[in-house]
């Protein structure tokens, strides 16, 4: 288990580790409520998070240790298009910078918690909120997957294997998750990001001196996919790839806040203005994630090698280790520790606060919806508390017992369900004009298209001898080529954009149709008035006289 | 002008429409049209445009957002 392992680099990681978690048990007091047993409290931080702690939170919520490892990575393996993180971490500020702050508005007023909840209240259907709940807890879960392999990247590199370190890594994050709920991720969300931005920030001086400045590292990247047989890489995006790289950044912008755990960061924020600020000051992590990416082209001039990588086999290896076996080659042992422990807090960070929101909506959605329709508030918390633990145990034991490509896939597919959801959300917030059964066939075609698309695509090897080599037959990939639909061309598309735009036209026909069959609309609990309300007006659950 | 309304009134009158708003559409025209910057030149210290573009790119983004939330400030 700790064969050829890097000592100075495994005392700094785990000091720093274990800094971080007792500050996870700490947490529990920090900004004290009177009960944490309320779902709003272990659930939502007290809904009272300040400009600060929202922008830690957010960022430390949304930049995940997969992200840090999985995008330069990209970049290693096939150049220009995995720079779509920038594009789309620019472009999803703006576009949901109206749409947060009415969603922030409405339930701040009554009391939602989840997604679901306010698509249950505003298109008064149980069975529609109950497929959004569903769609948000299984795209999150593999997500949660993903961190641990963010984790296992890193121990991997400094010469520790075996699952051993992994699973108390995940059971302390689980017992301060459980003790603390939201305030644990946000106040080691602080540390996480200072560490980051530390690390980045030397690495982007520091490796480029080393290697000789930006036109050598460029130029090597150059060199390799002139002389890659694959037509897709190269350090700018070939033809037809630009259109998969527009509609990748577009549509993951969309899903982006549809994803409960960004919900939750949200929701748990004081006021309006908190939200608006943090709109315009979140990009400074893309700033961050734009020079990550930039790291891939570095390992590329470094000649990083993957783990497990084999020549002979045509083996890629595993690329996410790349950032860190390049950290391992360029920095004193020590700092390297210092970025190690970086990304593994990284990795906790968004794993507390996923499991926070997969857990709420199996609270209010599932479980006080069918299971326990009087539930106390501290058995909402109660229940919160102990679903939190069964999301991190199927998380662990996805990475552990299968295989972790498999939650890799299951995450790609991730993004592309979440996104079926923004006709009942985003919309939702607009307008009452699509019928809550339309909206439920949207969402089923979406669904199946979207299915359908990532079942399609393969991932191929191209071999130097200009033979392809199919190295997975279905779900290789998001980028879909529209050859398949008939069309006499090699443009790819992003499969989720695919599925969103069917969903939108059956969303759109269902309701003319079940119009036409006078199948009565939902209910609408919500006012017009309430997507507008901000700190200071009354709840109406503070109120409950006007809502009975 | 609305001071003498009653508190509910007032907040029926709430809005967040504003032409400001349009603005929040620069930073998508400017990202999401590939062809506007998928190219090597001008390169800044050694980095191709496409690179140094976008990361120019974050920081619209971040004037837009900002000159919209001072403007709709209430």
């Amino acid at each position: 288990m700790f064969d050829n392992v890097n000592a100075v680099q495994l005392t700094v990681f785990t000091v720093l580790f274990v800094a971080v978690s007792a500050l996870g048990f700490v947490a529990a007091r920090w900004r004290r409520p009177d009960d944490l047993e309320h779902l709003d409290e272990w659930g939502l931080g007290g809904r009272n998070f300040g400009s600060w702690i929202t922008w830690f939170l957010i960022g430390g919520d949304l930049y995940t240790a997969y992200t840090f490892v999985a995008v330069p990575a990209l970049v290693f393996g096939a150049g220009a298009i995995g720079f779509f993180a920038v594009p789309y971490t620019i472009v999803v500020y703006p576009i949901v910078f109206l749409v947060l702050i009415r969603l922030w508005s409405v339930s701040h007023v009554h009391g939602f918690v989840t997604p679901a909840d306010f698509v249950r209240a505003r298109h008064g259907s149980s069975t529609l909120a109950l497929l959004v709940a569903i769609t948000g807890i299984i795209a999150t879960m593999p997500y949660i997957a993903l961190q641990l392999v963010g984790i296992e990247a890193v121990l991997k590199a400094m010469g520790v294997t075996g699952h051993v370190p992994i699973i108390v890594a995940f059971t302390i994050l689980a017992a301060y998750t459980y003790n603390s709920g939201l305030r644990a991720p946000a106040l080691i969300a602080f540390v996480k990001d200072i560490l980051i931005y530390l690390v980045i920030i030397v690495a982007v001086i520091v490796i480029p001196y080393k290697l000789g400045g930006w036109d050598e590292i460029f130029g090597a990247a150059e060199a390799k996919f002139a002389a890659s047989p694959n037509p897709g890489d190269g350090v700018l995006l070939a033809g037809p790839s630009q259109l998969q790289y527009a509609t990748l950044a577009f549509g993951s912008a969309l899903a982006l806040f549809l994803y409960p755990h960004s919900i939750t960061g949200v929701l748990a924020a004081r006021d309006r203005n908190v939200i608006k600020r943090n709109m315009a000051a979140l990009p400074a992590y893309t700033f961050i994630l734009g020079l990550l990416a930039l790291l891939g082209y570095m390992a590329i001039k470094a000649e990083i090698v993957p783990l497990g990588a084999d020549k002979a086999t045509g083996n890629p290896g595993d690329g996410n280790t790349i950032v860190p076996l390049l950290f391992d080659q360029m920095f004193p042992s020590w700092f390297a520790g210092v970025a190690f422990a970086a990304i593994g807090i990284g990795a906790l960070v968004p794993a507390a606060i996923m499991s926070i929101a997969a857990a709420n909506l199996w609270t209010r959605n599932i479980y006080v919806e069918y299971i326990n329709k009087n539930a106390t508030p501290k058995q909402e918390a109660k229940s919160s508390k102990l679903a939190s633990l069964v999301v991190k145990v199927g998380a662990l034991a996805a990475i552990l017992a299968l295989d972790p490509q498999f939650s890799i896939d299951l995450q790609l597919i991730g993004g592309i369900i979440i996104l079926q959801t923004l006709p009942a959300v985003v919309l939702g917030l607009y307008t009452r004009w699509f019928h809550r059964w339309g909206l439920i066939a949207g969402w089923a075609a979406g669904m199946v298209v979207g299915f359908w698309a990532t079942y399609q695509i393969q991932q191929k090897i191209f071999n130097a001898d200009g033979t392809i080599t199919i190295k997975k037959e279905h779900f290789g990939g998001s980028g879909f080529p529209l050859e398949k639909l008939g069309f006499d061309t090699t443009t790819v598309i992003y499969a989720g954009f695919l599925a969103l735009v069917a969903n939108l036209i059956v969303c759109a026909l269902a309701t003319l149709l079940f119009r036409a069959m006078k199948v009565p609309d939902g209910e609408d609990a919500t006012q017009h008035s309430e997507y507008f309300a901000d700190q200071g007006d009354p709840r109406l659950r503070d109120l409950p006289e006007i809502v009975h | 002008m609305a001071e003498h309304l009653p508190d509910a009134a007032k907040r029926a009158e709430r809005s967040d429409h504003s032409p400001w708003n349009w603005l929040l559409l620069l930073p998508l025209a400017v990202t999401l049209y590939p062809p506007l910057y998928n190219r090597e030149s001008p390169d800044l210290f050694g980095i191709p445009f496409f690179y140094w573009y976008q990361m120019v790119a974050i920081g619209i983004g971040v004037t837009c957002t900002i000159v919209v939330y001072r403007m709709t400030r209430r």
